[in-house]
């Protein structure tokens, strides 16, 4: 079935009315099955779609409708995608990179932001919106004095709501848990979650590297901050139930691996692990052929893979498909498995970015440490 | 258990309780009692409750009651803690078997079958998930049969003396009020003071698990949890006051209703049951004869629609 810009373009009437009329017709990107067609509007010299999704090629140009100022470009991808992307616009010899003017829906990371769309399936999830009912838990920060980093740290607790120290909960640590707050509802997720009974009610300590590239590489100061000062400190300090089934890292990228090596450096000390579209990066042979910032992280992936041990009871891996780490995340399961640990492994149509991460975390966290969902009625 | 007095069930009551709206037409005139253990160690914040009742209420506070009684018989605890590992693990593995079980009754009344056969074939799947329902609660009536044999009141002094002092705290009240919340932890809290004994001999009101412990059958249920198949599963037989009848309570939240081949699959599987859905500003009422929907009440009807409770 032809979409609708081909069967405009079949018009040949691509006057300053009928396009702006063909534009107000539809929303942008148009989404018709499994198409989305891009359109930007604007005399420029060349258009080309960026995109993220690993085995697709980006930087594609897009066409221009006969002499007018619109141009387009349709993709073809499956149903329950989302898709992150942004336009080089070239004009006079110059290029600048803009999100899409005609789609007001943007996905927030620490570098920006991104046009984001969808196709048909895929769907906003409603447990990651406040929701009035909801209880709120708090948000307090705690200060490391001394670490094995060599400097203070300073890290957020989140106590959930009617947090009682006669309670004892069981303890979530978050690697750049600062982004995971502002880009991933983080804090709406556990109150959510944790109101509606799908989460045990939890503390979560949220760590943010200043280096992560550095620290979250398989560093092993790392992992003496997070089991040697941080976990001591806090397990005296609030009512934790201070046992690896209650001791749960989890990471994103790095943080998966910050995650992952701290457990390995630690074995038998933390029973949960949570790992998003960790930067798994290993070879069997030769170099490696990532970015320089993954030398420490190949090495340490090189020497777990080698004795990978017993790091932890029950792992959730997550994966986006389109993204360059998903044979790294696959590779990782059986490898667990065989390690004698529970694994869940969920994947996505989805790139290595934060809404994914965001997007996978209620059946994470439900499984990792599950509510009493079925015994609660208020 | 009959009661010559009424007993009402209603929907959740924190964001728009109509609790007061129900009680003040009775008109009574003594103190209620308040039982609130479903909210575990929150037992005591009532404040809202209480600005909400205008009424003067006695808590029973059997939460804390339990506490103080397993602090001082840690023998006691450590058993009962056991016992509720092995409900626990009673009703893993009847989980396990109901999910076979429904799958196929599920299947078959989706299935694509225009002949007479079908419906007997239906009929006869959901015939085994009652059976699978009946095996359940006898093994559950056994482990608390057991417990009961092995701790008998005279071994437990103490709780006999709680149990003299709660029946003595009803004696002076018109009415009882139990509020929802975890509905293990209220079952077995109400069982463990006997406080069952006296609903007879007075007005009961309860809402969402405190509704739910009141009626012949718990059913736990959810139709989307984040894990698992969100198959109903019986927890155990409550205290059969209200007879015949399945409390739902958030059931627009919890089920999916517009699904009519769910709805028809938990209507019948509870039938000749009234499956009640008690959503908020809901209240029903038996009076020992019959029931009777004291403000809109929906029920789960066997033709997969949703009826109302007359």
């Amino acid at each position: 079935m032809p979409t609708a810009i081909q069967e405009f373009k079949r018009t040949g009437d691509f006057s300053k009315e009928a396009i702006d009329q063909f534009l107000a017709d539809r929303s942008f990107p148009h989404v018709e099955g499994n198409q989305i067609t891009f359109v930007y509007r604007g005399y420029v010299d060349k258009i080309l779609l960026q995109h993220w999704i690993f085995g697709l090629e980006s930087g594609e140009e897009f066409e221009r409708l006969g002499e007018s100022d619109l141009w387009f470009r349709t993709l073809e991808i499956p149903d329950n995608s989302r898709v992150e992307y942004k336009f080089w616009v070239e004009k006079d010899g110059k290029r600048k990179l803009i999100n899409d003017p005609l789609n007001p829906h943007l996905a927030r990371d620490p570098f920006g932001a991104n046009s984001v769309c969808h196709t048909t399936g895929y769907a906003l999830p409603d447990w990651a919106n406040e929701d009035p009912e909801t209880r709120p838990g708090s948000l307090h920060e705690l200060t490391v004095p001394h670490t094995a980093l060599g400097s203070a740290k300073t890290v957020q607790l989140y106590l959930p709501a009617r947090f009682r120290k006669t309670r004892r909960y069981p303890l979530l640590i978050v690697h750049d848990g600062f982004d995971y707050m502002k880009f991933a509802a983080l804090k709406t997720i556990l109150d959510n979650m944790i109101h509606r009974g799908e989460l045990a009610p939890l503390i979560a300590v949220l760590t943010q590297s200043d280096d992560r590239l550095k620290e979250y590489a398989g560093y092993q100061p790392h992992a003496q901050f997070i089991a040697e000062d941080l976990v001591p400190l806090i397990e005296g300090k609030l009512p934790l139930r201070a046992r690896p089934d209650s001791r749960c890292l989890m990471g994103a990228s790095f943080g998966g691996v910050a995650s992952l090596s701290t457990a390995w450096y630690y074995p038998g000390m933390f029973g949960r692990l949570l790992l998003q579209s960790g930067s798994f990066a290993f070879t069997d042979i030769g170099k490696h052929k990532r970015s320089q910032a993954f030398d420490p992280v190949v090495a340490f992936m090189n020497r777990f893979r080698e004795n990978p041990g017993r790091p932890a009871e029950k792992v959730f891996v997550s994966c986006g498909t389109y993204e360059s780490l998903i044979y790294e995340n696959r590779s990782m399961v059986p490898f667990l498995q065989a390690a004698g640990i529970e694994v869940r492994y969920r994947e996505a149509r989805d790139g290595h970015n934060w809404e994914n991460w965001r997007d996978r975390l209620r059946e994470a966290f439900s499984w990792i440490y599950p509510g009493p969902l079925w015994m609660i009625y208020e | 258990m009959s009661s010559p007095f009424p007993v009402v069930l209603l929907g959740p009551q924190r964001f728009e309780p109509n609790l007061r709206e129900i009680i003040e037409p009775f008109a009574f005139d003594r103190p209620f009692a308040l039982i609130t253990a479903g909210w575990q160690e929150r037992e005591e914040e009532i404040q809202e409750l209480d600005a909400h009742l205008q009424h003067q209420t006695i808590h029973l506070y059997l939460h804390q009651r339990s506490e103080r009684l397993f602090a001082l018989h840690p023998d006691y605890r450590h058993e009962y803690r056991k016992r509720q590992s092995l409900l626990r693990r009673a009703q893993q593995l009847y989980s396990i078997q109901l999910e076979g079980v429904l799958e196929k009754a599920r299947y078959l009344m989706r299935y694509p079958e225009e002949s007479k056969l079908l419906e007997p074939a239906v009929t006869q799947s959901i015939q085994l998930v009652r059976q699978l329902d009946e095996m359940h609660q006898d093994q559950i009536r056994q482990i608390h049969r057991e417990f009961r044999q092995a701790w008998p009141l005279s071994r437990l002094p103490r709780l006999q003396a709680e149990r003299e002092e709660i029946e003595q705290i009803l004696g002076r009240c018109c009415a009882l009020l139990i509020a929802g919340g975890h509905v293990v932890v209220l079952l077995n809290r109400i069982r463990l003071f006997g406080v069952e004994r006296h609903f007879t001999k007075m007005a009961v009101f309860g809402w969402s698990a405190g509704a739910m412990v009141l009626t012949d059958r718990i059913v736990l249920f959810h139709d989307s949890p984040p894990q698992g198949q969100g198959n109903p599963e019986i927890l155990e037989q409550g205290f059969g006051l209200v007879p015949n009848l399945v409390a739902l309570p958030h059931a627009s939240k919890r089920l999916r209703l517009n699904d009519p081949n769910r709805v028809a699959l938990f209507a019948r599987r509870f039938d000749p049951a009234l499956c009640v859905a008690l959503d908020p500003h809901t209240a029903i009422m038996w009076d020992g004869k019959q029931l009777k929907a004291l403000k809109p009440t929906r029920y789960l009807a066997v033709d997969g629609e949703l009826g109302e409770v007359l």
